[in-house]
């Protein structure tokens, strides 16, 4: 058994960027039994064996508030069915001991082997401040060391002196056991050993007049947000495209060189694209955790919260939601594992409620498939033209429907006290990209994990609905009639069937609601389900024309598939109904419970329904 | 006439003092104690530094580091103005 070291420290304490140097990817995330913390694990090479690092989550106090501190509490008291760790690495930023030191006092009272290690010395010595070091040391009785987490300075000195905590020198002196005794004792220490008071940060005074400035500080917000955009939609599409190529290229090249039958189709079909589906997300959702831990550690985003804090306040949230909801618009997967860091359970919980409202990119392809086929693209005014208008106004509709929702949540539902809301505004700093990087792969690991095994077993069942049973086609028939003799024949129809009373009222036909019933696993899946349903071996351009398939006549049934009233229902259903497993499944694990999953759907589809119904009777 | 000579001022109202002290924070349940573990203890130095528009959240600066706080908490936090503002 190795020894145990547990790394505490406050949120900004640079505690992250010292677990990643220390650990790199040699580190296991997973939960804590019975609640939604990380629980991190790394293991550290002393050069004298192998330690396992536990990373706590960030906390300014041991008489824990929210769900995590609470978390770190327990494991330090050893209450967390494990034996409390063999020693406590506190991490400190150097530049604001004033407020950081009163908590080592704490953790020393638990009489555990302890070392402090201050971070930022650079930022320290780069704003005039200055500690005798060996003065502290003295008097603290601890060891303490020195490092720059993001420059490496000071790492292989730390790695060295956690082998064997139990040779740590216990503490000098300490405090009586109550707040004020704390900061005292502390205030005392660091007058004692003070030669030169840390100055306030220059460049962050300097950003702050800007970036909080009331009108131009929303400026900036804007100007954010649009990059925000731009990133996760534009500059993550060659990437996504590659992927996309790569996997029909990939299913394409089986049905070609396999011998056919149903074994290759399943495999082309089934397998290959429905992993593709998972992976195509992965370089958008890749960009969005890099830019999140980005402006994170920057000290961006705590600007931001503050920002929308007032809009944020209104409906009952607070400004740290607002990174969920809108890290939701690229997925709500990596939205919801984002409300870890709301303190507020009851706001964790209405953040993850409305989430899913966020327009995913899953729903893009669904809403520029509708749009094209049935809005007509005349200019409005300058650039705009009447398509573009659609689409922005189902992102605003989004939006503006999970503020609303939120803010009837936390009036209703989830009403009570609410926690204090505090937010410190660390300095402006450049982050460790190293660290940024594994904190990016961990996170990619746990969507991978969870959207992946989800999607690939939703689209084989899709796949084998859309092709069972096999039923004899009569020899006179084109390929077209071949195709829908086998659709209308498989267990997807019976299934599209059976939905018809359910949606008929919103305007579909069996086969819409078969893409309907696909898109339950994933909302993407229902342009591939439309075009396996619409799109018949002899139409040529396939693909190219999916749009033209929907507003024709369909050669089979005669009819049109969607008229615009119907279209404009499939619209507005899709704004709100929780069609994705991947989501539901996330919620369970973020929940601990089936009953917030199981009443988001529920609440969802009525929504959905509702405001479908209501569309199509508007254009009918 | 100034507030600050009639009630006891709060932090809410540190934008027309500017620097102050704190006095205490009120209350014992959980945010009075977490105010206080943020170092918002008897005797400290705390100071203004901006105010979001339309009554939202201020930032105050206190123990060399900078904290966001909505109105409602900071009302919390009992003051007393350094020097005279006269």
């Amino acid at each position: 058994m190795s020894l145990r070291l547990a790394l505490l420290g406050s949120p900004n304490s640079g505690k992250t960027t010292l677990f990643n140097a220390l650990t790199g990817l040699r580190a296991k995330t997973g939960n804590y039994p019975g609640v939604t913390v990380d629980r991190r694990l790394g293991a550290v090479d002393t050069g004298e064996g192998e330690i396992t690092l536990i990373d706590l989550p960030g906390t300014y106090s041991l008489h824990a508030v929210s769900e995590d501190e609470a978390v770190a509490v327990r494991v330090l008291k050893g209450e967390m069915g494990e034996a409390p760790p063999d020693g406590i690495v506190m991490v400190a930023d150097a530049t604001t001991l004033q407020r950081s030191l009163p908590m080592l006092a704490e953790i020393l009272q638990l009489g555990r082997p302890t070392l402090l290690v201050l971070t930022m010395i650079d930022e320290l010595k780069a704003r005039g401040g200055d500690y005798d070091l060996f003065l502290f040391k003295k008097l603290l009785g601890i060891p303490v060391l020195g490092v720059v987490g993001n420059r490496g300075l000071g790492i292989t000195d730390l790695r060295e002196n956690l082998a064997d905590p139990s040779s740590w020198a216990r503490p000098a002196s300490l405090p009586e056991p109550n707040t004020e005794a704390r900061f005292a004792w502390a205030d005392d220490l660091l007058h004692q050993v003070e030669r030169h008071p840390v100055q306030e940060s220059g460049m962050t005074r300097a950003m702050d007049r800007i970036l909080l400035h009331p009108v131009l500080g929303m400026a900036v917000f804007f100007a954010f947000l649009a990059i925000f955009f731009q990133a996760i939609f534009s500059w993550a599409a060659p990437a996504m495209d590659l992927f996309a190529g790569t996997t029909d290229a990939l299913a394409d090249w089986v049905l070609h060189v396999f011998p056919p039958g149903l074994l290759t189709k399943l495999l082309a079909d089934g397998i290959i694209r429905g992993v593709g589906a998972v992976l195509v997300f992965v370089p958008q959702i890749a960009l969005l955790f890099a830019l999140i831990f980005f402006f994170e550690a920057s000290g961006y985003m705590a600007r931001a919260a503050f920002v929308v804090d007032r809009i944020m306040g209104w409906a009952g949230l607070e400004g740290r939601c607002f990174i969920a909801l809108l890290s939701s618009y690229a997925c709500s997967v990596p939205g919801i594992m984002a409300t870890r860091s709301i303190p507020s359970p009851r706001d964790r919980l209405a953040t993850i409620l409305v989430a899913p409202f966020a327009t995913c990119s899953a729903r893009l392809p669904v809403y520029a498939l509708l749009i094209s086929a049935f809005i007509p693209d005349t200019k409005i005014l300058g650039p705009f033209t009447l398509q573009g208008l659609a689409l922005m106004g189902l992102y605003i509709l989004g939006g503006v429907s999970a503020i609303l929702f939120a803010a009837l949540f936390k009036r209703g539902l989830l009403r009570g006290a609410s926690l204090p809301f505090y937010l410190e505004l660390p300095p402006y700093r450049f982050p460790s990209i190293k660290s940024i990087a594994v904190q990016v792969w961990r996170r990619l690991r746990v969507f991978l994990q969870t959207a992946g095994s989800i999607i690939l077993v939703g689209s084989i069942l899709l796949w084998v609905l859309l092709n069972f049973p096999q039923t004899e086609t009569p020899d006179h028939y084109t390929p077209a009639q071949a195709q829908a003799h086998t659709l209308e024949n498989s267990w997807a129809a019976d299934i599209g069937h059976s939905m018809e009373p359910i949606f008929a009222p919103l305007g579909y036909d069996w086969r819409i609601n078969i893409g309907l019933v696909a898109s339950f696993a994933a909302r993407e899946l229902m342009v591939s389900t439309l075009a396996q349903v619409y799109a018949y071996p002899d139409d040529g351009e396939e693909f190219a024309g999916l749009g033209q398939l929907l507003s024709r006549n369909d050669p089979i049934t005669g009819k049109p598939p969607l008229t615009l009233a119907s279209a404009m229902s499939l619209l507005v259903f899709f704004v709100y109904a929780l069609l994705c497993l991947s989501t539901f499944a996330v919620v369970k694990r973020e929940t601990n419970t089936w009953r917030w999953p199981v009443f988001m759907m529920t609440y969802m589809f009525a929504v959905a329904w509702v405001g479908a119904w209501a569309t199509y009777q508007i254009f009918i | 006439m100034n507030p600050l000579h009639s009630a006891p001022a709060t932090l809410a109202e540190l934008s027309q003092a500017g620097v102050a002290r704190i006095r205490f924070v009120q209350g014992d349940d959980n945010a009075a104690m977490r105010l206080r573990e943020l170092g918002f203890t008897p005797g400290t130095e705390v100071s203004f530094c901006r105010q979001a528009p339309f009554g939202g959240p201020i930032v105050v600066a206190l123990r060399g580091y900078q904290l966001c706080l909505r109105v409602n908490e900071a009302k919390r936090v009992l003051i007393e103005t350094i020097g005279d503002q006269k």
